[in-house]
């Protein structure tokens, strides 16, 4: 891989990075004039509270000093404080990013490993019984709104069973020790992660088949074969690897799925993450937190394509030699 | 003129490719089984959405309408789907909710479409710093994840289902756009489009009279499945707060029977429903986009 294609792509990241950025300042700008109106506690506030509210969320003086105050701001992560909290957003926003991360983290390496699995099979094996049963399930879970099998699952598992917790990050008061506390959050992510899994598997199991069904009639499968070799050997060897690379970069697109999802997913379980903080934000029209939860989900999903490309460039030879 | 004697003006050629076109889609989806089962089920939802005030009266979806009703109560011959926790009738906020649904769906919709086939046009067509400006717009907007940003959106715009579906319609463009751009690119390359252009027609006539019928069924076939997206992003954000449970769709049902703790207390009636409705309409869009994807573009026929 060039160091061209690397730094290309770096900064093609960095520049889609900053258009949020500016996106978003015009964004919370547009509409309001009064940009407190959605600030609940606005009627009690005098007028001296006012003007310090407005100068502290930069919203003081000429267009183009807001703008390089808040460029001067976004750059030390500093986005103001929550409407609802009043504590700092960025503080609000770390505290929940752990959650997020493991959650997200846990169901897209789940997906990506049995969206692809199934995808790859079923590619191979078109119109075969397992072909058509996995294809048409994949479709109906493709229909279905991820919070909808929370509820589902809700409803079955924790609610009729009383097998898995139905919300939370963790028991209250639960304090024995960090094995017994380790295992205590798994138990309440299994559920979390299987509505975010069941969500997206669908999409991932779609754009594997049909890249694996363009490699079906290509020509260095008949030489594998011409070579003598296994017909399972064809399959993991050279149809797969050929199809996984179209794959990488619409999985990357459909991560930003992914973070929509984490954000309905976490509200049904109520599982304190950036997701449910988002929920709370739209029902307290929480704009601070608003700003920088867009931002950070951005940025998750740029960074995610970015590494898509760069592998990308790894697994492609014609990219990979060249200079 | 009769059809006996054959037409010979260019417009009359045209409009009987056409027809002859439009009744080969029409033959090929009768043989279609996905599709046309698809096409019978839209057209039930469609007949349900549109004929709602004979079903059930507007006013049972006021809030004073379950004053006298229990709560939560079971299916039964007068509630045949039970009721919500304020005691109205879940089987006409259902049916209602099929208006509100499709309708946010649709228009949505033709939104992203208009703006998709507009951009996918002036980008393939038109070369340039133009085209370059367009590409940016598009790639940001693949590439902005487009829950967070509608919720942003629609968050600024406001709530009212109207904003709702053109907030959703902003958000799902982007990949239309790049499918319109790829089939001009390869359109304006024809011997039909460089003889307009030799004959002297201006950029805007060779798009919209030459490359645009072109592109049509791939539009046609690219929004019907840009519905079952639109359907599942308003169920989305009425399920995170969005949407009026007033006038509720089938996503803001699925929020109220959350909010109401319906799930733990095992009011199937109120949270199955909206739930079995959107994925049945997803589906049935999803299938009936791809049987239209299979017949414009027989490459695709066997998939």
């Amino acid at each position: 891989m060039s160091n061209r294609y690397v730094v290309k792509k770096i900064v093609g990241a960095l520049l889609t990075l900053f258009a949020v950025v500016i996106f978003n300042f015009f964004l919370f700008r547009i509409v309001d004039r009064d940009p407190l109106t959605k600030y609940r506690g606005r009627s009690k506030l005098s007028l001296e509270q006012r003007e310090t509210m407005i100068r502290r969320m930069g919203l003081s003086g000429s267009k183009w000093d807001q703008f390089v105050a808040y460029i001067k701001s976004t750059l030390q992560l500093d986005f103001g404080r929550s409407f609802d909290s009043t504590r700092p957003v960025l503080r609000e926003i770390t505290d929940r990013l752990p959650a997020t991360l493991i959650l997200v983290g846990v169901s897209t390496v789940l997906t990506i490993c049995i969206g692809l699995y199934i995808g790859a099979k079923a590619g191979w094996a078109r119109g075969s019984r397992f072909d058509r049963v996995s294809t048409s399930t994949t479709m109906v879970l493709y229909a279905t709104p991820e919070f909808f099998f929370g509820m589902l699952l809700l409803a079955i598992v924790a609610g009729r069973t009383g097998w898995f917790p139905t919300g939370g990050l963790r028991d209250v008061g639960t304090n024995n020790g960090f094995v017994a506390s380790l295992l205590d959050r798994a138990h309440h992510l299994v559920l979390p992660s299987l509505t975010l899994t069941l969500g997206y598997l669908g999409s991932y199991s779609l754009i594997m088949r049909t890249s694996m069904l363009d490699t079906l009639g290509e020509d260095y499968l008949t030489t594998a074969r011409a070579k003598g070799l296994k017909e399972s050997d064809v399959m993991t060897h050279h149809a797969v690897p050929n199809a996984l690379l179209p794959s990488v970069s619409a999985i990357a697109i459909s991560f930003g799925f992914v973070i929509g999802g984490a954000i309905t997913t976490e509200t049904v379980f109520s599982y304190p993450g950036l997701g449910l903080a988002t929920a709370d934000a739209i029902r307290n029209t929480d704009l601070p937190m608003l700003q920088a939860l867009f931002l950070v989900a951005s940025a998750a999903v740029i960074f995610f394509n970015l590494v898509a490309d760069l592998t990308y460039g790894l697994l492609d030879p014609r990219i990979r030699h060249s200079i | 003129m009769n059809d006996l004697v054959p037409s010979t003006s260019p417009r009359d050629m045209t409009w009987a490719r056409r027809k002859q076109a439009l009744a080969r889609v029409w033959r090929e989806l009768r043989h279609d089984r996905a599709g046309f089962v698809s096409l019978l089920v839209l057209l039930g939802f469609g007949l349900v959405a549109l004929s709602a005030p004979l079903i059930a009266d507007r006013s049972l979806l006021l809030a004073a309408a379950g004053r006298n009703n229990p709560d939560l109560a079971s299916p039964s011959a007068q509630f045949l789907l039970g009721t919500d926790d304020i005691g109205r009738d879940v089987l006409a906020q259902l049916v209602w909710g099929s208006r509100v649904s499709l309708f946010i769906g649709i228009f949505a919709t033709v939104v992203a479409v208009v703006i998709g086939s507009v951009v996918g046009l002036v980008a393939g067509y038109v070369k340039g710093k133009v085209a370059t400006v367009l590409l940016a717009i598009d790639e940001f907007f693949l590439v902005v994840p487009f829950l967070p940003l509608a919720i942003v959106l629609a968050v600024i715009l406001g709530r009212s289902p109207v904003t709702l579906a053109i907030v959703i319609g902003i958000t799902s463009w982007a990949g239309s756009a790049r499918l319109v751009r790829a089939q001009v690119l390869t359109l304006s390359e024809r011997a039909y489009v460089e003889r307009a252009r030799a004959l002297g027609a201006g950029t805007w006539q060779i798009i919209f009279r030459h490359v645009l019928p072109g592109v049509t069924p791939l539009i046609i076939a690219n929004a019907t499945l840009i519905v079952p997206g639109a359907i599942l992003t308003e169920s989305t954000l009425s399920f995170l707060g969005f949407g009026d449970r007033l006038s509720p769709s089938w996503g803001k049902l699925l929020d109220g029977a959350q909010s109401s703790g319906s799930i733990t207390l095992n009011a199937w009636w109120y949270y199955l429903p909206p739930g079995l409705c959107i994925i049945t309409v997803v589906l049935a869009f999803t299938l009936f986009g791809r049987a239209l994807e299979r017949i414009f573009d027989p490459r695709l026929a066997g998939r």
